[in-house]
């Protein structure tokens, strides 16, 4: 019962706080709102039993790329609009798009039978996760924390003042 | 000797090819080669004809020319009284011919060929004698025709020389054409060509009479269309009427030509030819062939004996008269005088060619051709005179000259088989003795009406004067005409007594039996079995003929001679009758008006034909090609190049409206992007 | 109780949500944070997945692991581009930025 109190709770925040992010005139408010769907996500993975992927949604998400969204906000001057529109003229087919979009999701995977599942969750999380990445993904791993470098440095160049 | 016989024939095709070839570089020994061929000639001429005098049986040769499954084509010669007597009189004849010529024609730059030509003659003249069959008959046919054309247009450079020689090369063409035509029926009937096959088929047996041939809605037995054809060569060849028309223009050729060609031997050929072939025209049915030769050869004699009365040319006299006269010898055949034909043809040779013969030496002399600027030469040239006169009695028919023998035997002929020639023949021989005096009080007599200073002969072409080439026989007299020199003179004398001796020949009493020693040698062998006897001789039949002829004499020397009445006024009693008779009846305009321009227009039809009809459409069609390269042209820049525009039309502006969708908007291409996955998946649900 | 479906239902709507801003935002940033909602709808699919479904390898937590490390590079090099663009255009507007249009 406190599970499905938990969900509704955080679903409710999740939303919320999204179409404050997509509907918001003031961008900072958006930008702000970001927080709690992120934290709200968070508390999903720890309703869903991945407490180290919620840790590190907090750590990164909430608190690393929000952070970046605000700065950016903030050079880029877009605070300054408050009285600028925000929304431009595809707000209908957005609706109509994301609408049938919505619709077809939740008909398709309602509606597919998903065999449960055959054996628990493992409850260290850590240990699972890292046996993963260093046997079977290692691969992936790899080759994200190139992308990592590689974006790193992209950033960097991308954004510098040209002397 | 008589198997030598085409020997007679060699010698002078051998001096023909020697001077053709040569000539040129023999100059004035040139005459030597052709005299001395036929010098040979003649001795081989003479000695068979004294072979078969002496009772030698005739000799034939032939070979297989040709073969063609049962029909079969041979060739060869044939010795016989009737062939050996002509070959030695053409032999004859000939060579005193050949030696008049020498002096005649020196000094003329073509000297070699004129001899070269004469022999060529010579040698196609005895293979048309000799020859046994139609083939051998046609070659030799040929080569005198050809002859006759080269030497009357031997002064090539005369206009009117020119004209002449294809006036009768064409006329005689036409009777040529007839005679091949004749000889291939006989071919097709009999399957041979050969004389002997064809007269023995024709007399045993009537395979050709029942059949008839229908002509211009007349049924004609075929056997007389087929001898009549063959008669057409005769009558192309010998002048008759009506393909006299060329031998008077024959006389553009040089003066011994005309005698030897155009008097004694090729146009004798035509007669020597129906001689030759008798038996063709006396089988026929009621002997019609034969009656229209009779026919045919008394108008040819008249209209010819007409004509010669009007005309002022010594030659053209000569030349009417030798039509004449081949007439008169055709009418003899045509009555059965078989022997009576052929006779006359030998004493005409003789005195025919004295008569030309002496008229060149007198155009030598005067230099002219016209009898009107003679006279009085009787004094000048003595040699001349009485040849010619003995001439002309022979031709008059004066006894006791050859022509009297002849001439009357064809009289008595006529009186025996066909009376209303006779009587034809009568008042031809009147005229003949009337338009000879006439010629020969006009030349001989009374005082010289030439002028002053001749001018050159007239029948030298003008490349001669002006190679300043003189007539080296009269060269350097200009005022006095006098007489030739004996290379000429000579020759005259010698036709001269053959014109008086030859009769003889002829004459009644020197054969067996009363007859005429020629009638033995030279006959008819189916008159006897027929039950035609020769006309006998008489006094009292003979007589009214030499009247005729003695009256024709005196009425013409009362009027030329001794000018009782004058000719002019003669001439002005019927103007129209002069007129007609000066211009040859009008035949030759009406001729050159039907078949020359008649020719000439229908040629210039098919030339408009040709140029507007057949050129016309070759140049529509070009038109038309062009107008359809035009409309191509068309179609290829709008239709084909409106096509390819339009692809590139279309492009560009599908090209513009399509470029809207780039709006450059990133948040457009993501909405995009959005829709379509929507719409994908929405498909792929469908297809489920 | 809270099955599946829940969570397919919240990260759809989610998903949605994060859809709309994207295509309907002017401001380029709020587009990327339209994008970031659009991850993290993902990112609990995945996880709800590992749960409900297979959770051996636990192959869910390690995609949403990854994608999350790629949305912040994907986050990173994005603002450095917005920074740029704005730098050089003077404007954060996309619907102002429309240089390679025909």
């Amino acid at each position: 019962m406190t599970e499905a109190a938990a969900f509704y709770i955080l679903t409710g925040t999740v939303l919320g706080a999204a179409l404050v992010v997509v509907l918001s005139r003031n961008i900072v408010h958006a930008a702000v709102s970001l927080i709690p769907v992120l934290l709200g996500v968070a508390g999903y993975y720890v309703l869903l039993g991945a407490e180290f992927v919620a840790a590190i949604q907090i750590l990164i998400y909430a608190g690393a790329i929000t952070v970046l969204i605000l700065f950016v906000i903030l050079l880029t001057e877009g605070a300054t609009g408050l009285r600028v529109r925000q929304r431009n003229e595809q707000v209908p087919l957005g609706i109509i798009g994301s609408g049938a979009l919505v619709f077809l999701l939740i008909t398709l995977l309602t509606r597919a039978p998903w065999p449960p599942a055959a054996t628990p969750l493992p409850t260290y999380n850590p240990g699972a996760v890292g046996q993963s990445f260093l046997t079977a993904y290692v691969l992936a791993f790899e080759v994200t924390s190139l992308v990592i470098v590689a974006c790193l440095v992209g950033a960097i160049v991308i954004a510098r003042r040209e002397e | 000797m008589a198997s030598l016989a085409w020997l007679e024939v060699l010698f002078p095709l051998a001096a023909y090819g020697v001077l053709i070839l040569r000539g040129r570089a023999l100059g004035e020994r040139a005459p030597l080669f052709a005299i001395g061929a036929m010098v040979l000639s003649t001795a081989v001429a003479v000695g068979v004809l004294a072979e078969q005098i002496a009772g030698a049986r005739p000799f034939s040769w032939r070979t297989i020319w040709a073969v063609g499954g049962d029909r079969v084509i041979t060739a060869g010669f044939t010795v016989d009284p009737l062939s050996a007597t002509m070959a030695a009189m053409v032999t004859v004849v000939a060579t005193s011919i050949f030696v008049y010529s020498v002096g005649y024609m020196r000094g003329d730059p073509y000297y070699a060929r004129f001899f070269a030509f004469l022999s060529l003659f010579c040698a196609g003249m005895l293979t048309t004698v000799l020859a046994n069959s139609f083939l051998v008959l046609l070659v030799g046919w040929e080569i005198i025709g050809l002859c006759s054309y080269l030497l009357i247009g031997f002064y090539f450079r005369r206009r009117s020389a020119n004209m002449a020689q294809m006036k009768a090369f064409l006329t005689t063409r036409v009777g040529d054409t007839l005679m091949l035509i004749g000889i291939m029926a006989l071919f097709s009937k009999f399957g041979t060509v050969d004389y002997h096959a064809i007269f023995e088929a024709l007399a045993h047996s009537d395979t050709i009479e029942p059949a008839s041939v229908v002509l211009a809605g007349l049924p004609v037995p075929l056997a007389t269309l087929v001898a009549l054809l063959i008669f057409g060569g005769a009558v192309g060849k010998s002048g008759q009427v009506p393909l006299h028309v060329w031998l008077p223009d024959a006389m553009e050729g040089p003066t011994p030509v005309s005698a030897l060609i155009h008097a004694a031997t090729m146009v004798a050929a035509g007669v020597y030819l129906v001689a030759r072939t008798y038996p063709l025209f006396f089988y026929t049915a009621d002997r019609a062939a034969l009656g229209v030769v009779a026919w045919i050869g008394g108008i040819t004699a008249l209209l010819a004996a007409l004509m010669a009365l009007a005309q002022d040319d010594i030659k053209r006299i000569l030349a009417y008269s030798t039509i004449s006269q081949l007439g008169f010898m055709m009418a003899g055949l045509g009555v059965l005088g078989y022997t009576a034909g052929f006779f006359h043809l030998l004493t005409h040779a003789f005195f025919k060619a004295l008569l030309f013969l002496g008229a060149g030496s007198v155009i030598h002399a005067v230099r002219t051709n016209n009898i009107k600027e003679m006279g009085g030469l009787r004094t000048r040239m003595p040699v001349t005179f009485w040849t010619f006169l003995v001439g002309m009695l022979a031709l008059a028919g004066i006894f006791p000259f050859a022509g009297f023998w002849s001439k009357d035997e064809i009289l008595l002929e006529a009186m025996a088989h066909n009376p209303p020639l006779y009587w034809l023949l009568m008042a031809v021989s009147f005229l003949t003795a009337f338009y000879m005096t006439r010629l020969v009080a006009y030349t001989f007599f009374g005082s010289y009406r030439g002028p002053a200073h001749p001018e050159p002969d007239p029948w030298l072409p003008e490349d001669y004067r002006r190679a300043g080439i003189p007539h080296q026989v009269h060269g350097t007299h200009p005022h006095v005409p006098h007489e030739s020199p004996p290379i000429m003179t000579v020759p005259l004398v010698f036709l001269a007594a053959g014109s008086l001796l030859v009769g003889f020949i002829g004459a009644p009493g020197t054969g067996p039996g009363g007859g005429s020693w020629l009638h033995h040698f030279v006959e008819f062998e189916a008159f006897r079995e027929a039950g035609i006897e020769p006309a006998p001789f008489s006094w009292a039949g003979a007589l009214p003929g030499l009247g005729v002829a003695v009256a024709g004499v005196l009425a013409a020397w009362l009027i030329y001679g001794v000018k009782v009445v004058h000719s002019t006024q003669l001439r002005a009693f019927a103007p129209w009758f002069d007129a007609f008779l000066r211009n040859r009846m009008y035949i030759d305009a009406l001729y050159g008006w039907v078949f020359v321009r008649g020719g000439l227009m229908f040629a210039q039809l098919l030339r408009a034909f040709d140029t507007y009809v057949v050129d016309g459409i070759v140049n529509a069609v070009g038109y038309l090609l062009v107008l359809i390269a035009r409309l191509d042209r068309l179609v290829d820049t709008y239709v084909v190049d409106g096509i390819v525009n339009l692809v590139g039309l279309f492009t560009r502006w599908l090209g513009s409206v399509l470029r809207y969708v780039q709006t450059g908007r990133a948040y457009n291409y993501i909405l995009v992007a959005a829709v379509g996955v929507v719409l994908i998946v929405v498909w792929t649900l469908w297809r489920l | 109780m809270i099955g599946l479906a829940h969570y397919l239902v919240a990260s759809a709507l989610l998903f949605a949500i994060g859809l709309f801003g994207v295509l309907t935002r002017r401001n380029a940033v709020a587009i990327l944070m339209g994008i970031e909602l659009m991850l993290n709808a993902a990112n609990v699919n995945f996880v709800a997945f590992t749960k409900y479904v297979s959770p051996e390898l636990v192959r869910g937590h390690v995609a949403a692991l990854v994608i999350i490390t790629l949305a912040a590079c994907e986050a990173a090099v994005g603002l450095a581009l917005v920074i740029s663009a704005y730098r050089h255009l003077e404007t954060v507007h996309v619907d102002e930025i429309n240089l390679m249009r025909w």
